[in-house]
């Protein structure tokens, strides 16, 4: 066999508070398609970002066709040969797709700085284009085009830096099916050019139909590297989820307390499709997916966010088929929201200010604030769910990442809601307080508060809930209750095992 | 304990340094009188600093309060003349405030319906209700009003000028609404984080809309205030209002991206640019150069209030220390 193009050795990277890479070995041979597998925050992204040069490891070796490099910034990784195609485009949509294939590196006229050679800058691009196949006009504006035309141009724009390592981030994440096949033509294409392809998936099924080998990364880990001919579905799932399962000990069946929510045929255009859920008093329902399933979406629609386009809501025994954030706060619904340093808290205002935020009206009828009854409120809920603060005055800013969750803890339950959603409760808080947050929710499920909780995490989803919602694609693809939560169960819907294979 | 202290008033500070500077520098500034003056020719720009500064605290600004103020007194003019009858002055002050709410309103309504930057829509009304005041004055001027009108610029009460108590009534007034009120709650959260007013259940646009009217309306009220005391109404006044309101809402310590301030720390800056004035009349400085004195001073009170200069002498030290630290090991 010949020279592989790349071999990682032992590559380790530490963030605060977490591994992200723990002694990862990969390689890549010319005219491979590798495909990277793994459950959100398994470490794909952040490996493939030794690669392109945006972080650093801290330790292990990178070899490039037999000679040890040091990938510092972008442009040594361009000089090496290394591409990547992220999920977010980095196309710039004013300009002509040929404008951007030679972004910052225009053919020049005469020679001279700052004066672009346009035949030469059309010329060499369609001669780009038409090499991989690619039919898109180089004088279009990137604006106009479709996702997967964009794509293309970003495949194209890739191989003009001579690229002999492609790493895409889920390419086929946004596209339609024959827009996927015909990026899978282009990939034959590059292969039997001997370019090295990296692919990063999130569809089971694309393992079989364009990989070569998968690498199976869990928590930071490799677990294992398998020719795609030697291996099948579930066991690729068994090894992505792997770690013990943590068993919920009191998973509970409610079947006949009133219903606090039912969602019935949601749909919002080309985002939700036929959502329908039901939560009942006193339950936990996780709700499970992959990012980009359209969790976050559907909680903004239930809340009133985003409008949606058809279907209806009954919360607590209200019919809306529209709504807004007033009116669920006024019903009873509360959304934590994922972002909470974007959409949990004002930063910069104390920690009263953002306890009361969401139940001014509620708690002040009269709409004259009442600061010793706000006071007493801020102080109850910051010595009820242990908020490490100097006192209620200071700004949430200061705030540890676990005390800021429950700063937004306390502005939901400010508001008596009945039917929470917790939308990532407890990414990137420390043990600790992930603890103490769980604590608190399974406390309100016991007081009959409704709560659906989406999680990435699934350990999380396993452990916390009575029952469990999968979506994907928009859409909730299945139900699962008792033994049948688990985390392969959850992977495998998730990843839509069983689908177009 | 000290530094947040002197952080926290160091605005109050700084305009008690340059009274006590100017007091040193001319024996006419302490005397009841000039001080009366001082207090006089502060109370307009405090009742339109006051407005700017709720719009300002929701990431806004209003260049519209000139023409809004112009338009809306010109209209109302004749209503005031002299011989009008009470009940007349009070419709014309009434219709005044309508019309500068509507106008204000529509300032709203651009800016968070439409999605108007503030700057762009408030500029656009600007030239509008100017240009309106002009068309409709066609060069003329309205002067003479009835001494009832005129004690709204012009009287006294209790030997404190009129303007002045009813600036300081405004300024109450507005404290209240930002510090005491479930509305003024909203204004701060609008202006820290438009998205987390929205997922706790806070109209942006609504707060958007209730706030530009309340600038609109304040901008009228300026208006009449500045007719009365000046006993003539003409299409040309005010165009100065807008950047003299906003450079007090700066000095004051509000801060451009939203959230941070009030009307307290306004007062004192309208208070710091009008001493500031006054003194160079005293002093005899020549109002040629006036403007561009008043202008590093804005600057020089955002930079101080920022810390940058704290800051850089902060690093400074920290670098002299860290040279001290080495050299010694």
């Amino acid at each position: 066999m010949e020279r592989a193009v790349l071999e990682m050795h032992q590559i380790t990277k530490q963030f605060p508070g977490v591994l992200a890479l723990d002694k990862v070995d990969f390689d890549l041979y010319p005219g491979e398609v590798h495909i990277l597998l793994g459950e959100n925050g398994a470490g794909k992204s952040t490996l493939m970002k030794t690669l392109a040069g945006a972080h650093e490891p801290d330790s292990g070796t990178i070899v490039v066709d037999g000679r040890e490099v040091r990938i510092r910034n972008p442009k040594q990784a361009q000089a090496l040969g290394i591409s990547i195609i992220y999920q977010e485009f980095t196309l710039i949509p004013y300009l002509t797709v040929a404008q951007n294939i030679f972004l910052a590196r225009e053919p020049l006229r005469w020679g001279m700085r700052g004066l672009v050679d346009r035949d030469r800058l059309y010329a060499d691009s369609t001669a780009i284009l038409k090499t991989l196949g690619i039919s898109v006009d180089p004088r279009s504006v990137v604006s106009t085009l479709g996702v997967a035309q964009q794509q293309l141009v970003e495949v194209a724009k890739a191989l003009s830096l001579n690229a002999r390592i492609l790493i895409m981030d889920e390419p086929t994440a946004t596209l339609s099916d024959q827009e996927i096949e015909q990026l899978f033509g282009i990939i034959h294409n590059l292969k039997s050019r001997g370019v090295g392809v990296i692919y990063i998936s999130h569809r089971l099924q694309e393992v079989g139909q364009i990989g070569d080998r998968v690498t199976v990364l869990r928590d930071g880990r490799s677990v294992g590297t398998y020719n795609v001919a030697d291996v099948d579905i579930n066991t690729l799932i068994k090894l992505m989820v792997g770690r013990e399962v943590m068993e919920k000990a009191d998973r509970r069946s409610l079947p006949n307390a009133p219903e606090a929510l039912r969602v019935s045929h949601l749909h919002r255009n080309g985002v939700l499709h036929d959502v329908n859920l039901v939560v009942r008093e006193g339950e936990i329902v996780g709700l499970a997916g992959l990012v980009g399933s359209g969790r976050t979406e559907l909680a903004r629609a239930i809340f009133g966010i985003d409008p949606f386009d058809s279907g209806e809501i009954v919360l607590l025994g209200k019919r809306l088929v529209a709504t807004n954030p007033s009116l669920s706060i006024r019903l009873g619904l509360g959304l934590l929201p994922e972002d909470r340093k974007s959409d949990g808290l004002a930063l910069i205002l104390p920690v009263k200010d953002n306890v009361t935020h969401a139940s001014l009206t509620r708690l002040f009828p009269s709409f004259i604030l009442d600061f010793r009854k706000e006071r007493a409120i801020a102080e109850r809920y910051v010595r009820d769910l242990r908020i490490a603060t100097p006192n209620i005055f200071r700004q949430v800013g200061f705030l540890s990442g676990g005390n800021q969750q429950k700063v937004v803890l306390a502005k939901w339950l400010a508001t008596q809601s009945r039917v929470l959603i917790f939308d990532e409760p407890t990414r990137g808080i420390d043990v600790g307080a992930k603890a103490e947050v769980h604590d608190f929710m399974r406390q309100l499920a016991r007081q009959g508060v409704a709560i659906l909780m989406i999680s990435s995490d699934l350990p999380e989803i396993v452990s916390m809930s009575d029952r469990v919602y999968v979506m994907r694609e928009g859409t909730i693809v299945k139900e699962l209750e008792g033994e049948d939560i688990n985390q392969e169960t959850i992977i495998g819907y998730a990843m839509g095992k069983g689908e177009g294979q | 304990m000290l530094r947040s202290y002197l952080a926290r008033f160091s605005r109050g500070i700084a305009l008690l340094a340059l009274c006590v500077i100017v007091s040193l520098a001319t024996p006419v500034f302490l005397t009841s009188d000039n001080l009366l003056n001082v207090a006089r020719q502060a109370s307009l720009l405090l009742i339109l600093s006051t407005g700017m500064t709720v719009v300002i605290l929701v990431g806004g600004t209003d260049l519209s309060i000139g023409s809004i103020a112009a338009l809306s007194s010109c209209l109302v003019a004749p209503f005031f003349l002299r011989g009008a009858s009470t009940l007349q002055i009070v419709l014309g002050i009434i219709l005044g405030l309508g019309v500068g709410a509507v106008l204000g309103f529509l300032n709203g309504l651009m800016i968070s319906k439409i999605g108007l930057p503030p700057f762009v829509a408030t500029y656009g009304m600007n030239q509008i209700a100017r240009g309106i005041a002009l068309a409709y004055m066609a060069g003329n001027i309205t002067y003479g009003f009835g001494p009832t009108f005129r004690y709204l610029g012009a009287g006294m009460l209790y030997g404190i000028p009129v303007p002045v108590i009813i600036a300081a009534a405004v300024f109450l007034l507005f404290y209240f609404l930002l510090s005491k009120t479930v509305f003024g709650r909203q204004v701060y959260v609008v202006g820290a984080r438009p998205s987390v007013a929205t997922f706790s259940g806070i109209s942006v646009p609504e707060t958007m809309l209730k706030v530009y009217t309340i600038n609109g309306l304040v901008a009228a009220f300026g208006g009449l205030v500045f007719i009365s005391r000046l006993n003539a109404a003409e299409a040309g006044l005010g165009e100065t209002f807008p950047l003299q309101a906003i450079g007090a809402v700066a000095i004051g310590g509000t801060s451009f991206r939203g959230g941070i301030g009030g009307v307290t720390g306004t007062i004192i800056g309208a208070l710091i640019v009008t001493v500031l004035t006054n003194a160079m009349n005293l002093l005899g400085v020549s109002t040629l150069w006036q403007t561009a004195v008043t202008g590093a001073v804005i600057i020089l009170a955002v930079v101080l209030d920022q810390g940058l200069v704290a800051q850089g002498v902060g690093a400074a030290l920290v670098m002299r220390r860290n040279r001290r630290v080495r050299a010694e090991a």
